[in-house]
């Protein structure tokens, strides 16, 4: 494994260790770990360092929505464009083009029903490309970014054993 | 009332440090590193094929030896992974994991007066296990300045006329030490030279970090006169299921296999079904787990360092064992005192042997976190004694 890959599988779980301890962890010099980060960063490789949150517990109410989009592709553009006409509105989240039954997959994250309502009668519909939508409410977040959102469970190993 | 017990057990002494262990156990607020075993889950797809087997009744006993489809899977990874090839008919059995092996095999092995050589610091069975099938333990004390590797002249000095079997316990659990191929050349020449056999517990042997792990079994000469015994506690976090292997020349498994018959009858059936998915496909679970060890044991040899204190670095298993010495404390002093003043829990070196006097053993089957956590304190403790003498 290179260590541009042995970085990157190891902040994608955890963004937040220091550079120092990273290159302990990776065993690599740690100059040479800095200057691969940094050259990730400009190359857009590492395109963010986000936080996963569980909002609901929080208590701040969010709406989300994975929204079906049929649509028709823009003459010499594919669906390039049309793609970018959604996602530069910033309440869209993710945008992928699928295969199947349709072609995006339209995530959107809303304050309420009628935010979301809104946005795609007003916004997605009447675009000239979209064919149709799909709307599907999230219920209830399990797993997100590979992580359980329920509490984890506890370490249940006896204190000491050989 | 006569003595309702015999004259062999009574002569088995308990764990000295039992009491310690109960201390901890019972201390709700402690943070340990004492743990000898994995921290992670057993691998979902693992424990998905348990229940799908309870699902569809299979609640029998299998064969003795164990499960069919098993004991082939086992034959066919030993051979991808370390280039050993036992027949799955009539050279392999299931067991109620490493540790029940280890007792049977040193049960069909010995006769009284027979020597055992235990190297040590190592896991605390093999001594009463011999004692129990009538042998004598024979220690050869590993040394510190080796790395606490085992090595042939050691093995030389201490075989005599009565010696029959030499216990290779490697990657080592508490030193973390590993023999390499060159190692366990010289230890097969002498093996073979005097004509005597080798349990080898390879329990750990998908945990080292160094190079690929070597048997010495696969090495010319030795399949016919080694045990080997391994297990699925360690490399597929299945501590819980109770679940090993013996394998060995035939003559030797069907003895075993008696004992094994008369009292146990076979190993769990739920945890057999389990086993064949783990052995089939998990290699990327194991290595998913064997890198977050790695990185954990890197950070723990950089803390040790930084903390000035004496250690080796160790290649497999997931224990460090450093040596506090210059504190002028027994392990079991030291052990005390810091779960004392900074409650964090580790084993005093003794546990594995007189030997192991001088040294404590970390565990690293705990996340990050908690170990930054307990070593920050480890780090605090240290100064306050070193500001002390």
């Amino acid at each position: 494994m290179t260590m541009q890959e042995k970085i990157l599988n190891y902040i994608e779980k955890n963004s937040r260790i220091d550079l120092h301890e990273l290159a302990i962890i990776l065993g690599e010099d740690e100059t040479a770990v800095m200057n691969t980060l940094e050259e990730m960063e400009q190359k857009h490789i590492i395109c963010g360092y986000h936080t996963l949150i569980n909002w609901e517990k929080a208590g701040v109410e969010k709406v989300t929505a994975m929204i079906e989009v049929r649509v028709t592709p823009q003459r010499g553009m594919g669906f390039d464009k049309v793609a970018q006409h959604i996602y530069n509105y910033p309440e869209v989240q993710s945008v992928y083009l699928i295969s199947g039954g349709f072609d995006f997959m339209v995530t959107l994250e809303g304050k309420t029903l009628r935010e979301i309502a809104n946005f795609v009668s007003d916004k997605l519909s009447t675009l000239d490309s979209v064919l149709s939508t799909k709307t599907n409410f999230i219920l209830k977040k399990y797993k997100d970014h590979g992580t359980i959102m329920a509490e984890q469970p506890k370490d249940e190993r006896m204190k000491m054993s050989l | 009332m006569r003595n309702p017990l015999s004259k062999t057990i009574t002569t088995i002494q308990p764990s000295g440090i039992r009491k310690f262990f109960d201390i901890v156990n019972e201390m709700e607020d402690a943070i340990s590193l004492g743990v000898g075993e994995p921290d992670f889950d057993t691998p979902w797809r693992i424990r998905d094929e348990a229940i799908y087997s309870l699902e569809q009744g299979r609640t029998f006993y299998t064969s003795n030896s164990g499960l069919k489809e098993l004991k082939d899977e086992i034959c066919a990874y030993l051979d991808r992974k370390y280039d050993l090839h036992y027949n799955p008919s009539s050279e392999i059995m299931i067991t109620v994991g490493g540790s029940e092996a280890i007792d049977i095999a040193l049960r069909a092995m010995l006769d009284p007066g027979d020597e055992v050589l235990i190297p040590q610091p190592s896991y605390v069975s093999y001594e009463p296990c011999t004692i129990l099938a009538n042998g004598t333990p024979v220690i050869i004390d590993l040394k510190e300045e080796n790395d606490f590797r085992l090595t042939a002249k050691e093995v030389e000095d201490a075989i005599t006329d009565k010696t029959k079997i030499l216990i290779l316990p490697f990657p080592n659990n508490p030193t973390g030490a590993v023999l390499e191929q060159k190692d366990l050349e010289e230890i097969a020449k002498v093996v073979i030279e005097h004509d005597i056999f080798v349990m080898t517990d390879e329990i750990y042997s998908e945990l080292t970090y160094l190079d690929k792990h070597v048997s010495i079994a696969a090495i010319p000469g030795m399949k016919e006169r080694t045990v080997y015994i391994n297990g699925f506690s360690k490399a597929f976090a299945m501590t819980g299921w109770r679940l090993g292997y013996a394998c060995a020349p035939k003559e030797i498994i069907s003895q075993m296999l008696k004992i094994h018959q008369f009292a146990i009858m076979c190993a769990p059936t739920t945890s057999q079904y389990a086993a064949v998915e783990a052995v089939r496909n998990c290699d990327e679970e194991v290595q998913k787990m064997r890198e977050e060890y790695n990185e954990r044991r890197r950070y723990l040899v950089h803390r040790f360092k930084k903390m000035g204190l004496k250690c080796f670095e160790p290649f497999g298993a997931f224990y460090i064992f450093p040596s506090i010495k210059e504190f002028g404390l027994t392990s079991d002093e030291f052990a005390t005192k810091f779960l004392q003043s900074k409650k964090v829990a580790v084993v005093p070196g003794t546990a594995f042997g007189a030997c192991g006097e001088g040294f404590i053993r970390i565990s690293y089957a705990y996340s990050l976190e908690n170990l930054k956590v307990a070593l920050d304190r480890m780090e605090e403790f240290v100064e306050e004694l070193r500001a002390e003498n």
